[in-house]
């Protein structure tokens, strides 16, 4: 990377919604250490490849920038929510000891079993979501049918807030998340107004603290004093109720249409359902919509491939770009729904990784054996090339999944 | 095959549980990996080697012994 280097634009343009930029291809060969300019106008470095991803991912001594870090900026001044540019006001600790203990304290609450034990609640909501898609009658859309309302439904009951206001959440993680669509005043205000709700939700749990995962965190101040503290409590809150339904809403639409885009895909999967599980891991690892990719702040110098990144730089890793990596999965470009081991990059990796991937995992399996069983004729209602996108957010995603069965 | 894991780096991502249940646990009370058996049976060791690959922390490693 060097500094009269032309520098490309992210994000980079893509041919149709389901497919990779032609461009991450060549970077990978030629340019695994590329220059980018982010939306906002500052440079970034750009990783593509698996194993310098992985590297920078799984370093410990580096996290995301921090306002104040001068780190280059995703959106224009002002413009852009609190995840783009990180907040001064609540913030959780980021790194070393301190984030271990908050990531074991609310990590336990997202184990294996755990999950295995919310299934079939899962199942439940999901069967009821579909029969109320089937009961409105065809076509439809299976965003706003399922992979919306299911993971706002099972995170609600996770924290113990109420499914009805999820109309609020959403409004408020699209301002949280959304890099280009609001001002900065709007994305203020709503951040103000969703800190509000979620410090009342907090008073209410405090004085009758329940089984849900912030009543349990409360209990848990309260008996050993060791607990998290009020900001962190809120914190925790708002970043679990964004990250635990965006995503996977927004994942659910791009697996069901990349399963769909391809019915050779669907059918192998009526075949035999009990590739459920890979199915899911190569859905996340083929999805090329994975948003921006994460940002990592040099706080020391660091060498890529021979080259040296000067501590202080902002280092943006495609996560996307390295899941097709050929130098790390035979057959990269191709949807193999048996490819297994599948170490995909798609949560990450190392001490950041993505805290509720259990609950994801469990969430898009059971969207997708559900699916499976209740309707098996299910198709894209129109040419995958025409899957209208989702527009500014830093998470990738499909607007509306157009279906008929 | 001889297994062990690395409780300082784990994070808690429950992989290794939900593609190996006879081999690895989480603990209750912070997620932490346990290991449930040191030297898997050998119908097990595929699937200790595919969650070895795909832990995110790399906290799993395994040893092949020629013999085991």
């Amino acid at each position: 990377m060097r500094p009269d280097d032309q520098a490309l634009r992210l994000p980079l343009p893509t041919d149709s919604p389901l497919e990779p930029p032609a461009e991450w291809e060549r970077l990978r060969r030629q340019c695994p250490v590329a220059t980018v300019e982010l939306p906002s106008g500052d440079r970034a470095a750009f990783l593509t490849r698996y194993d310098h991803v992985k590297a920078l991912l799984t370093d410990a001594r580096f996290t995301r920038p921090k306002a104040g870090d001068g780190a280059a900026r995703i959106a224009p001044e002002g413009v852009g929510g609190p995840a783009a540019d990180g907040d001064g006001a609540l913030t959780l600790p980021d790194r070393g000891e301190p984030h271990q203990r908050w990531r074991r304290q609310v990590g336990k609450y997202f184990t294996a079993k755990r999950m295995t034990a919310l299934r079939p609640g899962m199942v439940r909501t999901a069967e009821h979501l579909v029969d109320e898609m089937i009961r409105r009658g065809r076509p439809g859309d299976l965003k706003a049918g399922l992979g919306f309302p299911l993971p706002v439904y099972v995170i609600c009951d996770i924290l113990g807030v109420p499914a009805e206001d999820r109309d609020r959440f959403s409004h408020w993680s699209d301002a949280f998340l959304n890099v280009t669509r609001f001002s900065g005043e709007h994305t203020r205000a709503a951040h103000d107004e969703f800190v509000a709700y979620m410090s009342a939700h907090i008073e209410a749990i405090r004085a009758r603290p329940g089984d849900d995962l912030l009543g349990m965190l409360v209990k848990e101040r309260e008996t050993d004093g060791e607990g998290l503290s009020d900001q962190e409590l809120i914190a925790t809150g708002m970043g679990l109720l964004v990250a635990g339904h965006e995503t996977t809403a927004n994942m659910i639409g791009k697996m069901v249409s990349l399963l769909l885009a391809d019915r050779g895909r669907w059918e192998g999967l009526l075949a035999d359902p009990s590739l459920v599980r890979t199915a899911v891991e190569e859905s996340l690892r083929f999805d090329a919509n994975l948003g921006f990719g994460m940002r990592r702040y040099l706080t020391e110098d660091v060498e890529i491939d021979g080259e040296l990144l000067p501590s202080g730089t902002t280092v943006v890793c495609s996560m996307p770009a390295a899941n097709r990596d050929e130098r790390a999965f035979a057959d990269a470009d191709r949807m193999d729904l048996t490819r297994s081991p599948n170490p995909h990059l798609t949560f990450g990796a190392g001490p950041h990784s993505c805290l509720g991937q259990a609950l994801a995992r469990t969430e898009l399996q059971v969207a997708l054996e559900v699916l499976l069983r209740k309707l098996p004729t299910l198709r894209l209602a129109v040419p995958a090339e025409e899957l209208p996108r989702v527009q500014g957010l830093l998470v990738g995603g499909l607007s509306a999944v157009p279906v008929t069965w | 095959m001889k297994v062990s894991v690395d409780q300082d780096r784990c994070c808690g991502a429950g992989q290794c549980v939900l593609t190996a249940p006879e081999v690895f646990d989480q603990r209750d009370d912070d997620g932490v990996v346990v290991l449930l058996d040191e030297r898997p049976a050998p119908d097990r060791h595929a699937s200790v080697r595919e969650a070895a690959a795909v832990c995110p922390a790399a906290a799993i490693t395994v040893t092949e012994e020629p013999d085991a």
